[in-house]
């Protein structure tokens, strides 16, 4: 059983989604039910992948589909750090797949076996980028995540249909760009097999086939993790995603691409390479730039799921400058803040969803005096707005340490300034929400969905809210043990002589 | 002898857990306020507990995890360390109970915030006097930036959003330059454990970047201990509750600003590295015109408060002053200068707040012959007054003593001159509050009888203004503070000889 744990995460909720609406259809809760369980079955299986790699000082694991060899067959190849990614992508998704429960509350039961097909179907594209090992693979659960999330936006309302669609003429341009990229190496190597492609192309990596190959791969995840420039798709998209959803989709669905660019960059191509170094060095500097637009345009909005989708520009941007950075402790700092961000980007989702369903309101000027209210959720508002701006001790603070450690060992002191810039930048905005809320007097919200009982929302709701808060500390205590005890068995062997 | 014990983190722990008490226990407020106190007597109690052990050369560690994948959760005990834990201790206790009395004499709202983010602040004073290492350090300066903002904008109008602001500002700022320097200062040395003497050598980078650094770390302390030009934010945060006031000048805030400029100067860069590169001395002048600037400043202000304020702004300069200039004896001054403010200050602070609670009035021009209505209260006043000027006999006297002492070994009596000006204008500012209210008749006929501030607020008021006098002429009385300081500044200046001394 535990050997097929790879196949089982993305198995499960595949399944489950394609279930999901029949079950509804017999009963109304029944798709809801059918797919929480396979998320959860999804996130134990991977919990239980991360105790198999990290046993034994860290080894990896290579499941082929229906025991076809490699290079010919698809192979998943889970090392530490894909299985801390997945690990996270299936708890944001666990979580995110109940909290969104209260939001369907009165939909009929053809939406919500929709919903759940579509959240369970995001889950597996985000979920099978990470694992697997073959490129084209890769490219088949790209467009399984990115249909799967312009339905999620476009659930959103009038709006969100607009922003789902233009998300949709993007994110094809960019599954296009990708597909164009592999069909370069493809025709060099005969081969689409990760491990296979990085032995292969070593002594083709100055041929112009690779350069023109590098910068579309940077176009295409760019496109897909909202890097700048390539970011115009992003605001429209997260702040009018369906609200049960956006946890999940600013979460975890730009992040995956940011892996798989790591994988792309440092195990199939390897960043000694001269054309390489160029490339991280152009996504350094976009992501640099993005990080100072970002948090600019941020602080110019009212409207608290917009202000969060800029930042998320911003924070996007540490990863890039993580990986440019390309020494060890830039992309421990890089793949920390993959999961320390979705982390606290989900929360802060999460919060102003459950504004939205209690109050209806996401504008951050009448949100003063919500602590008496919601006390939970301000609490979590608090340690995720900490979080982002990098005050100790939330998880993004040891992020940004790590990011901040290999700039300056590497010497590149102006990602060093652009942190410390960007992270006073984020404070302007982050205090502006905190002050918001403790100084403005009561606006006088109307209850739209008031409270049942004592809770200040639904239990479905509190239960996530809360869990990601202290989720968010816990990550910044136990830092070292997912540093330590993760990250650096799964970094390439160069960075560890 | 380092012994492993956990009792320092048992005492940072113990007013957290009282804040999260104090949160659930809102609606009952004196189960709240017992928290509170409670608190405080642990904590002041585990801390003198280590005192014994201090003095006899050990000190206690304890590493609780691994902060990042090389750097370790660590608080050690050492003398310096002590000195400040000791004060902060000490007085979370008087300033716990006076801010029951001035919360409900005063009728404020909000008080379940205030008291649970009050007790954060003091843990994380503790933290940063304990701390072994710059990023254990770093992450309680931090937390206690933060747990100073709610307190700052308590009054929740416009004027105490502004201030709020202004103090994000200057504080988040020189947080993030220190905490690059922090960043810089490992990829230099490999290490980040405090160490008497410093850590950095000469060796490790060019002697501008050194410099560079000094100022951008020591830019994180000065902010906080307000020297000018960095001041700033702390006469604006007087809008906030005067007990908070107090905790700002006197137990926590600026004292860990000073506190930070002293672990650098003592334990990063230490006198050794400071005199090669001659960085010291820049920050020497910067503290010296703060010391005048302020007491001019201060002469002009009519609210009670905001003198007190530009005071403490030139008081902390002392601190920053000892310690800029290296000698042995001014870094003794300064430590002691920690304790000698703590307790002047929260004395002033208290009084000023007894009299705007009792009789509401807040400038001084409208204070004429309150000493009829508040003999006791102005007695204590006038001691602190008399302390914060240099007067023998006050615990005030020892601290600037010793500062003066050290300018002679450095051979540098230029700021022998500054001490006694600065003396004189304290006098100036301070005395004339003591005389209008004892000797000046009232016009309007108030204060015409007797009626003291109620007792909670009144025996604190007493008990710091006492111990100021018995400090002053035993500074070693209870737990051997003066002792500790000067242990401090030994361990500091060993084995160097420079300097001229």
């Amino acid at each position: 059983m535990s050997q097929h744990f790879p196949v089982l995460i993305v198995l499960l909720p595949l399944t489950a989604a394609l279930l999901s609406p029949f079950f509804s259809l017999m009963h109304k809760q029944a798709g809801k039910w059918i797919a929480i369980a396979a998320l959860f079955g999804a996130f134990l299986c991977s919990a239980g992948l991360l105790l198999q790699v990290t046993a034994d000082g860290g080894q990896t694991i290579h499941y082929w589909m229906g025991n076809w060899m490699p290079p010919l067959g698809i192979e998943f190849v889970v090392d530490p750090i894909n299985a801390v990614i997945v690990t996270m992508i299936t708890f944001v998704a666990l979580c995110t797949a109940i909290y969104s429960t209260p939001f369907l509350k009165k939909s009929n039961w053809l939406y919500m076996g929709g919903y759940y097909t579509l959240m369970a179907l995001l889950c597996v594209g985000l979920s099978g980028m990470t694992l697997t090992g073959d490129v084209f693979n890769l490219y088949v659960y790209l467009e399984i995540a990115s249909l799967s999330g312009y339905g999620l936006i476009a659930l959103g309302g009038n709006k969100g249909t607009l922003a789902a669609f233009r998300y949709l003429l993007i994110g094809t341009i960019g599954a296009s760009l990708y597909l164009l990229a592999i069909g370069f190496m493809y025709s060099m190597t005969g081969s689409l097999n990760m491990a296979d492609l990085s032995v292969l192309l070593q002594d083709k990596m100055d041929s112009p086939l690779i350069i023109m190959a590098l910068a579309l791969l940077i176009a295409a995840f760019g496109i897909k993790m909202a890097l700048f420039p390539f970011h115009g798709w992003q605001p429209d998209s997260y702040t009018y995603s369906h609200p049960g959803a956006a946890p999940l989709i600013s979460g975890a669905m730009s992040k995956v691409p940011a892996y798989a660019m790591l994988r792309f960059f440092f195990y199939l191509f390897g960043a000694q390479h001269l054309f390489v170094q160029h490339g991280l060095t152009v996504i350094g500097i976009l992501g640099a730039i993005g990080i100072i637009l970002g948090s600019v345009m941020a602080i110019a909005q009212d409207d608290f799921r917009r202000m969060l989708a800029y930042s998320s520009v911003a924070q996007i941007g540490y990863i890039a400058v993580g990986l440019a950075i390309g020494s060890l402790y830039g992309l421990i700092g890089a793949i920390l803040h993959i999961v320390n961000h979705a982390f606290m980007k989900g929360s802060l989702f999460m919060v102003i969803g459950g504004v939205q369903y209690r109050f209806g309101e996401v504008r951050i000027s009448k949100l003063g005096q919500i602590g008496k209210k919601m006390p939970f959720t301000v609490f979590t508002l608090c340690v995720a707005a900490l979080g982002m701006i990098g005050i100790p001790p939330t998880g993004g603070f040891f992020s940004k340490w790590y990011i901040m450690l290999g700039a300056m060992q590497t010497q590149q002191y102006i990602y060093v300034a652009v942190l410390v810039l960007s992270s006073l930048l984020n404070a302007v905005y982050f205090f502006r929400v905190l002050e918001n809320v403790f100084i403005n007097p009561d606006p006088g919200l109307k209850e739209i969905n008031p409270p049942a009982g004592k809770l200040e929302l639904p239990l479905q709701m509190l239960i996530p809210i809360i869990v990601f808060g202290i989720g968010i500390l816990a990550l910044g205590f136990c830092n070292e043990a997912i540093v330590d005890g993760i990250i650096k068995l799964g970094l390439p062997e160069v960075f560890l002589r | 002898m380092t012994i492993t014990d956990i009792r320092p983190f048992l005492a940072v722990g113990v007013s957290l857990l009282a804040a999260f008490l104090i949160m659930f226990s809102g609606k009952k407020p004196n189960v709240r306020e017992f928290w509170s106190v409670a608190a405080a007597f642990i904590k002041a109690g585990l801390i003198f507990s280590m005192v014994p052990a201090v003095l006899a050369g050990n000190v206690y560690e304890y590493t609780l995890f691994q902060v990042t994948d090389t750097l370790g959760f660590t608080l050690r005990t050492d003398a310096a360390g002590m000195v400040f834990a000791c004060v902060s201790s000490f007085l979370y206790i008087p300033v716990s109970f006076y801010a029951i009395g001035y919360m409900r004499g005063h009728h404020e709202k909000e008080q379940t915030g205030f008291y649970a983010a009050f007790a954060v602040c003091l843990s994380a004073a503790i933290g940063i006097a304990l701390s072994a290492n710059l990023l254990t350090f770093f992450i309680f300066y931090e937390l206690l930036t933060i747990a100073t903002w709610p307190l700052v904008f308590h009054e929740r109008n416009e004027e105490a959003r502004f201030s709020g602001r202004k103090y994000l500002i200057y504080t988040l700022v020189s947080g993030q330059l220190m905490l690059a320097g922090i960043v810089a200062v490992y990829v230099m040395a490999g290490t980040l454990e405090f160490q008497a003497g410093g850590f950095l050598t000469i060796d490790m980078a060019p002697k501008w970047v050194l410099q560079m650094l000094f100022f951008l770390m020591v830019l994180g302390g000065a902010v906080k201990a307000g020297v000018m030009p960095l001041h700033g934010w702390l006469p604006s945060a007087m809008v906030a509750p005067t007990p908070v006031s107090a905790l700002l000048h006197a137990v926590a805030v600026v004292k860990a600003g000073a506190f930070c400029v002293l672990r650098l100067i003592g334990f990063v860069f230490g006198p050794q590295l400071l005199s090669q590169i001659g960085a010291a001395t820049v920050l020497a002048w910067f503290a010296a015109f703060t010391i005048i600037a302020s007491s001019l400043i201060a002469m002009k202000q009519d609210n009670l408060k905001r003198r007190l304020a530009f005071s403490t702004v030139g008081q902390l300069s002392y601190v920053v002053l000892g310690a800029a200039l290296l000698a042995p004896l001014s870094i003794l001054g300064a430590y002691y200068h920690i304790v000698a403010h703590a307790l002047m200050k929260i004395t002033l602070f208290m009084c000023a707040a007894a009299i705007i609670v009792t009789a509401h009035k807040d400038n001084i021009s409208d204070m004429h012959g309150i000493g009829r209505k508040m003999p006791i209260t102005m007695a204590c006043f006038t001691i602190a007054s008399l302390g914060i000027a240099g007067m023998p006999f006050i615990i005030g006297f020892i601290s600037k003593w010793n500062l003066a002492l050290g300018a002679l070994q450095v051979s540098q009596p230029f700021y022998i001159a500054i001490l006694i000006c600065s003396a004189l204008l304290s006098l100036s500012y301070l005395m004339p509050v003591a005389y209008l209210a004892f000797f000046k008749p009232n016009t309007k006929g108030e204060f015409q009888t007797y009626g003291e501030a109620n007792k909670f607020m009144l025996i604190p008021i007493c008990v710091t203004a006492a111990l100021s006098v018995i400090l002053g002429i035993m500074p070693n009385f209870g737990p051997h503070l003066y002792d500790l300081a000067s242990m401090a500044a030994q361990s500091i200046t060993q084995g160097w000889i420079g300097g001229g001394w």
